[in-house]
């Protein structure tokens, strides 16, 4: 007999884990969602940001979402600087589906290797005032821990979503999204919207990253156990759609901590994959998506 | 060259680089030399499907270690000569391949490359959290030290790089033949234009699904030797990303478009970190190897996107 209460608790960790991959995946849903550019290598960017967040932590005691946000314009100059070499070397040349792909294949060995040699293998976490404590709401445990993570989430994902539908700048990324041609005949450099777009993208990496590691311990091999899941999350939430993203996010949060609850914590990474299966195979438009 | 004539060349080259090696009395070489073989093997298989058709595979570890672990299964359910284990390893990671390959393949490229990416990662977790085969702690392959081959005693470790070797006169011979043939120019077709290919009635699927079968099945017969080798295989070595970066590298570095280009690629980029190993050059170790072949890879991808093999052909042609 399942008991209620642990469902129950399985179900809002799984909410809370669910809201912190939304902003996992955010990035991947402009990059490829939007730009149709496969970064793979994004998760390896989200654990650069969670040693950038380490380090100032661990150096200075700021709050790691603080250091993050401080550490955004680096990640976006970052982002900058591989979009112009993407496009000059890959995307000008109609080369990305081959060449692109193993570039950033090549991008995230560099990332992760870099990240070994320089700090090993050892897990890393950071201290903040509020990770050992816990809300008690009745039978359900809210761990800071997580509960932070989860609000500054859907803050990010909320404030990327005002941006690209209110300011100019945002709408004419949703533009290039949908008509690159259309957008060159009003006179607007796509080239230039791209970039910021992506650079958006690797800046919501580096947050993503200092919420990780408040959530849990970091190494950097791990960024590769995330890329089935941004990725399954994108695709199951119809590419570029933000409100679509949040709820396959939420979806895969809730299976895979039900998943670890009841049949252990080792067969999580499976359930991204089944996902992404399932969703490619069955509804590659995802499950609030039109686009084909 | 007809392909004839070609696989019996590839044979005589085999045959004599396998006599060469019995003249080499340090066992280290022989060790060495079966590395960078069998990543002769994975390059080849990579570019089957990758330099080939223009599909990415990035789960080269996976299908290794299918091969390797099947051979692990074998030896506990029902031990087999190493030659039917390499069959047993290919009819496994070809499924796979071909499951795969069917569900991702009718849509656009990236999916597939996703999709083969997140595959190393289940399976590695499906293979950790299955006991038979030593889950998370490994399994031990106890290797004989000697044996007899038509008559004569050689040590175990030659008898390996002796079936290494001739996988990779399969691999590179069948590489050959398919390159030269309708095959391989639907292939061709497919890797330059998709839509038109589909359109002059390639039939675009069925080409996909064989070279993503093919290449699956040589990439698992190149790994079911492996934990003969290793003598102990946990997951951790078996799906090691090394081979992942290794087998697109190696193409990519060597040349894409022919059959020599991985091999240039796997002889040059093998016998460097070979080299780079034993010496400790500039302090190398495993991590700074996998540093210096990403870093080849994405130079080698923006500068010169058609490997060491088209820059030969462009300084001969002017």
């Amino acid at each position: 007999m399942v008991s209620l209460d642990l469902l129950l608790s399985a179900i809002v960790a799984g909410i809370l884990l669910g809201g912190f991959y939304a902003a996992m995946t955010v990035g991947v849903s402009i990059s490829f969602g939007m730009l149709d550019i496969v970064n793979i290598a994004h998760p390896a960017f989200i654990i650069l940001g969670s040693y950038i967040a380490y380090i100032v932590n661990a150096r200075l005691g700021i709050d790691p979402v603080v250091a993050s946000i401080l550490a955004a314009p680096l990640f976006y100059a970052l982002g900058a600087l591989i979009y112009q070499i993407y496009y000059v070397a890959f995307e000008r040349r109609g080369d990305e589906a081959l060449r692109g792909l193993a570039f950033f294949f090549g991008l995230l060995f560099i990332t992760e290797v870099a990240l070994i040699l320089v700090f090993g293998v050892d897990y890393r976490f950071v201290e903040t005032g509020y990770v050992g404590t816990t809300l008690h709401l009745g039978p359900i445990y809210l761990p800071l821990r997580m509960l932070v993570p989860f609000i500054c989430s859907l803050m990010l994902v909320g404030a990327l979503q005002l941006f690209l539908t209110r300011s100019f700048i945002g709408r004419a990324i949703m533009a290039v999204s949908q008509d690159q041609l259309a957008l060159q005949l009003m006179a607007a450099n796509p080239v230039r919207i791209k970039r910021i777009a992506f650079a958006l993208s690797i800046a919501s990496a580096g947050v993503a990253g200092a919420l990780l590691i408040i959530i849990q311990p970091v190494e950097p091999s791990i960024g590769r156990d995330y890329i089935g899941r941004v990725f399954a999350i994108c695709v199951l939430g119809g590419m570029g759609s933000f409100p679509g993203m949040v709820v396959a996010a939420l979806l895969l949060g809730v299976v895979e901590s039900i998943t670890a609850t009841f049949y252990g914590p080792s067969w999580a990474p499976a359930v991204a994959f089944g996902c992404l299966l399932l969703t490619l195979a069955f509804r590659p438009t995802g499950i609030l998506g039109r686009r084909a | 060259m007809s392909n004839r004539v070609f696989w019996v060349v590839a044979f005589a080259v085999g045959a004599a680089a396998f006599a060469l090696s019995l003249a080499v009395e340090n066992e280290f070489y022989i060790r060495a030399a079966f590395v960078v073989l069998q990543f002769l093997v994975l390059a080849t298989a990579w570019n089957l499907l990758g330099g080939y058709t223009g599909y990415v595979n990035f789960g080269t570890a996976a299908f290794f270690a299918l091969g390797a672990y099947g051979s692990v299964v074998m030896e506990k359910l029902a031990p087999l000569p190493i030659p039917a284990l390499v069959l047993v390893g290919g009819v496994v990671s070809g499924a796979v391949g071909l499951g795969m390959g069917y569900l991702t393949l009718r849509l656009r490229g990236a999916f597939f490359a996703i999709a083969t990416l997140a595959l190393a990662v289940v399976l590695q977790t499906l293979i950790t959290n299955w006991d038979f085969v030593g889950g998370s702690r490994g399994a031990y392959i106890i290797a004989p030290a000697e044996i007899e081959l038509l008559g004569h005693r050689i040590g175990y470790i030659r008898y390996l790089l002796l079936v290494m070797l001739l996988l990779s006169v399969i691999a590179v011979a069948t590489a050959r033949s398919v390159e030269r043939s309708r095959l391989g120019f639907g292939f061709a077709a497919i890797r330059d234009d998709e839509q038109a290919a589909e359109a002059a009635g390639v039939p675009t699927l069925r080409l996909k699904l064989i070279a993503t079968t093919l290449s699956g099945a040589l990439m698992g017969m190149a790994g079911a030797p492996y934990p003969f080798y290793i003598t102990y295989l946990d997951p951790a070595s078996g799906f090691n990303l090394n081979y992942a970066i290794n087998s697109i590298a190696m193409p990519m570095i060597g040349g894409m478009t022919s059959w020599v280009g991985p091999i240039v690629g796997a002889l040059l980029i093998g016998t460097i970190q070979q080299f780079a190993i034993v010496t400790s050059f500039l302090g190398a170790s495993p991590a700074v190897n996998l540093l210096v072949v990403g870093a080849l890879l994405v130079a080698f991808v923006i500068l010169a996107p058609r490997g060491i093999v088209g820059m030969m052909a462009r300084l001969k042609g002017g």
